[in-house]
């Protein structure tokens, strides 16, 4: 009974939430559209309201990446910019960006800067984007992902180091308690489920911190990027710079680990004739590349379609313009809320297990396969 | 490349991947240090712990039955040893009584033999007794009977030649 009525009611507050959250991004994306999307719209009310929605753009702008932290309505949290040009580091808020009337202008520092569909360029005197400039600065700002980002570093911080804590404090003797009994088995998961079984018994220990990192960190974005206000709502895991980041360290993990034996199967097959070797080492070659590339476009793509299909059925209401598709529309975002709860565990599971199987791969032994490569030499022989 | 340049969501910034590379290695080596380390080693240590215990509970079982058997085997034998105990007491008791017995017996036996022998010494002894004070009495006898007879000087004749008739010369 209990959980039934503790089912319904997060049922009903995630309604809330979607609701809630959809009021206030169509607010924010008409007051955009308004006052910053298309100045020439401005002048022209009535032009402007025709044009004042389009779903692509409001669904891609909260996918993407951004220089502030929206909040709610007109407010927003201005983020610390961090510049390099050939001039050296700038340091500056991003509400620089703003004037207070939140028109998008200029900031001159030492150069002009702007920013173009979400991006900081370097613009000449017209406002208009200086390419050649451009190429020469580097944006390593704190933006909305990365501001995301270091809260989930800091939410795994506290969380991991409390339930770390929780060993020392009351040894092993005692059962886990509170935080402690919440991660333990998650970290379970990932040792008997996902590390055990790919890399084998022997070496896996090694690996642990890393793919309990991975794992984490990829989970606990997932699940910030669920939800719609404030702490989350960036699209950190739905981001590729992200993934890549990740997917590079696994490549790094799995070619650093990787044995004679891994090597030896990439470029000279044994057990193969000569001509075969010859033509599998450039497949195995490239198998090496894709297998981290298609790590980060899986997370990537689970990630940013599931946020992708939320938005849309939430622009359902606005696309027929009546407030009864929320009938629809509603249930169907908290339907798909529900799954991505599961995809966001799920991608985080397989993102880890590919991981692990990849480094499994690297470092397996293959001493059956040397007997079989020494047979064959043998019967050549022969 | 112009498809990439078209879709911004596929165009990674490298703001994003400096931080992000960063966040990695700061939560990679802090939480390997202070969290993934001990987390691992108190759960292996608890499962090894809980190996043992069980180890050493079936252990225990089987030493528990051991002991078990030791004091079931201990137990008939103590058992049979007070069987034997008392068959031995019975058969040391009965011995001993039969001993008594036989010794008593013996010594009836010997005393009844020694009451007889010191009954007849006594008897031959008081026969004996009896035949010399019947012959003192008899000679007394005798004596007074022959000296009253032989007063007179016929009679005397008269014995003596019935004795001297008596005594045949050969």
């Amino acid at each position: 009974m209990a959980s039934r009525t503790i089912k319904s009611l997060l049922v009903l507050c995630l309604s809330l939430f979607t609701m809630a959250f959809s009021g206030n991004v169509f607010a924010n994306e008409k007051a955009v559209q308004t006052e910053q999307g298309n100045p020439a719209a401005a002048h022209e009310p009535a032009a402007h309201e025709a044009e004042a929605f389009n779903v692509t753009e409001t669904i891609l702008d909260h996918i993407k990446d951004d220089h502030s932290w929206h909040l709610w309505g007109h407010t927003s949290l201005p983020l610390p910019v961090i510049l390099y040009t050939p001039k050296g580091f700038e340091f500056f808020s991003s509400a620089k960006f703003l004037n207070e009337h939140h028109e998008e202008i200029m900031y001159k520092g030492n150069y002009d800067y702007k920013i173009i569909e979400g991006k900081i360029k370097i613009v000449d005197a017209t406002e208009a984007v200086d390419l050649e400039a451009s190429k020469g600065l580097w944006d390593f700002s704190i933006t909305k992902n990365v501001a995301s980002l270091f809260v989930s570093v800091f939410i795994l911080l506290t969380v991991l180091l409390t339930a770390a804590g929780a060993y020392k404090k009351t040894g092993i003797t005692t059962a886990p308690k509170g935080v402690q009994s919440f991660m333990e088995p998650i970290v379970l998961f990932v040792r008997d489920e996902v590390a055990i079984p790919n890399i084998g018994k022997k070496k896996f220990a090694k690996y642990m911190p890393f793919l309990l990192t991975i794992f984490f960190l990829v989970l606990v974005n997932n699940f910030l990027g669920l939800v719609p206000f404030f702490p989350g709502g960036a699209n950190v895991s739905g981001n590729i710079a992200f993934t890549m980041t990740l997917a590079v360290c696994v490549f790094v993990v799995v070619n650093l680990s990787a044995n004679k034996n891994y090597w030896e199967h990439i470029f000279w097959m044994p057990g193969m004739h000569w001509s075969m070797k010859l033509f599998l080492a450039p497949i195995e070659l490239i198998g090496v590349f894709t297998k981290p590339i298609s790590l980060m476009i899986r997370l990537f793509a689970n990630i940013t379609a599931g946020h992708i299909l939320v938005l849309s059925l939430i622009c359902l209401i606005f696309i027929f313009k009546t407030v009864y598709a929320s009938a629809i529309a509603v249930p169907f975002a908290v339907f798909i809320g529900m799954i991505e709860l599961l995809v966001a565990f799920l991608q985080a599971y397989i993102f880890t297990m590919l991981s692990a199987m990849y480094i499994g791969m690297a470092t397996e032994e293959h001493h059956h396969e040397a007997h079989d490569h020494e047979g064959h030499k043998n019967v050549a022989h022969h | 490349m112009f498809l990439l340049e078209v879709n911004p969501l596929v165009l990674p910034d490298i703001g994003l991947v400096f931080w992000n590379t960063i966040a990695f290695l700061v939560l990679l080596i802090v939480l390997g240090k202070f969290a993934w380390k001990p987390m691992l080693k108190a759960i292996a240590e608890r499962e090894s712990g809980i190996e043992e215990a069980l180890l050493r509970a079936d252990k225990m079982k089987a030493e528990i039955a051991a002991m078990q058997n030791e004091n079931e085997t201990l137990l008939a034998k103590a058992r049979e040893e007070r069987a034997g105990m008392i068959k031995d007491a019975k058969e040391t008791a009965d011995k001993m009584v039969s001993e008594a017995k036989d010794k008593a017996k013996q010594e009836y036996d010997r005393i009844i033999s020694d009451a007889q022998l010191a009954i007849t010494q006594q008897k031959n002894a008081a026969l004996t007794e009896v035949k010399n004070q019947v012959g003192t009495l008899v000679v007394e006898v005798a004596e007074k009977i022959l000296r009253k007879e032989l007063s007179n000087k016929a009679e005397q004749e008269s014995y003596i030649k019935q004795i001297a008739e008596g005594v045949k010369l050969n």
